[in-house]
């Protein structure tokens, strides 16, 4: 078997990852929208191997505060998936979607928090779908676990998962529009083996 | 007041009091303070891993306790600073989302902790003081003139260990 490295991608292997980042994204997109009710647009989403240093300034510094939701993947692949959003982003979503609440706290409260786990269930859920269609893989996520908290700090967990096979992390960004531009990012993080996996169902190794 | 220099992730520098290093969002990672008081020479290491000889990709040796703390000290030491008088404070390793508390992999913050416990104590660093654990990030500054490692966290007030 060859050595998997993130720093050895091919040009050819982001292309792949980066049409199953538009597809997925568009996907995701769909769902918020209909569960917003109301139109969302969207960009190409950016595809971008980053190293571990530059991670911080592309979500606008390390002390950013965000919310971070990770669910684990499971199937016929297994690893993780994060959704990060900017926390005064997540609060205006979260408030459209539950009709003009509004807990008032710097943070979320319990209510914004169950409600902005299921916001990620759902385009979480929605992104995966793209990526097991296109694989013919059974994949499905296992419940999400959120925090608020900075940048850094949350990015942390996927930068380790990463930084076991390399220096660089993997990340997809999203920038969508509701009434205002929203950033969005998935950082899928698949286990060494279901690399090998999503490749070969995908016809490139 | 002198410069504070910025230490990434994965990353690990020195300097030189009145200079002061800092790194921002610390989450499972931990941040390795050390510095030789006569000297007045200190460094900042952020590491992400515990062990560098787990891994196959282990280049960045910035990268794990390991690899990370003895090439810190050595750094150090090539400024001028003694071993003998070395010592050290530590932050971060948290455990940032519930269900990572489940399994081995996932609760690498604590694994971390141990991990550079272990490796100051081989190398006969003494470890003043320590705030790790727990489920936020930190961000910490640390001044090698008098040892004072600033620990800062969301919601919370700030704290000098």
């Amino acid at each position: 078997m060859p050595e998997m490295s993130l720093e050895h991608v091919t040009n050819n292997y982001l292309d792949v990852l980066r049409e199953i980042g538009n597809i997925g994204a568009g996907n995701a997109m769909t769902a918020l929208s209909q569960m917003l009710q109301s139109k969302v647009d969207m960009q190409v989403p950016q595809v971008r191997l980053l190293e571990f240093s530059e991670v911080g300034a592309m979500v606008g510094g390390e002390e950013q505060l965000m919310v971070g939701v990770l669910l684990g993947v499971e199937g016929d692949i297994t690893g993780s998936i994060m959704f990060l959003v900017e926390l005064q982003a997540a609060k205006g979503l979260v408030k459209k979607m539950m009709m003009g609440y509004d807990s008032g706290q710097p943070g979320l409260d319990e209510m914004e928090t169950s409600a902005m786990m299921e916001l990620s269930n759902i385009i979480t859920g929605a992104y995966l779908n793209s990526l097991a269609t296109l694989t013919n893989l059974c994949i499905f996520p296992t419940p999400p676990s959120l925090t608020v908290d900075m940048a850094g700090a949350i990015l942390s967990v996927p930068a380790i998962m990463f930084g076991e096979l390399g220096d660089n992390i993997l990340m997809i960004q999203s920038r969508f529009f509701d009434e205002v531009e929203v950033d969005g990012y998935f950082i899928l993080i698949p286990n060494l083996p279901s690399y090998q996996k999503i490749l070969s169902a995908l016809g490139i190794v | 007041m002198g410069n504070i220099i910025t230490v990434g992730m994965a990353d690990l520098k020195t300097c030189k009091s009145p200079d002061g290093l800092i790194t921002l969002g610390l989450g499972s990672c931990i941040g390795i303070a050390i510095r030789d008081p006569k000297t007045g020479i200190g460094g900042l290491a952020h590491i992400m891993l515990p062990d560098s000889t787990a891994i196959r990709g282990n280049q960045n040796i910035a990268k794990f306790a390991d690899t990370g703390i003895v090439e810190l000290v050595r750094q150090m030491e090539r400024m001028g600073a003694l071993k003998a008088r070395m010592v050290a404070k530590i932050a971060g390793g948290a455990t940032m989302f519930q269900s990572m508390s489940k399994n081995d992999l996932m609760n690498v913050g604590e694994r971390n902790a141990v991990a550079c416990r272990a490796v100051l104590k081989g190398l006969n660093i003494p470890l003043l003081a320590a705030d790790t654990g727990a489920n936020y990030g930190r961000t910490v500054t640390f001044f090698p003139e008098t040892g004072d490692f600033h620990i800062r966290a969301v919601g919370r007030s700030e704290t000098i260990i």
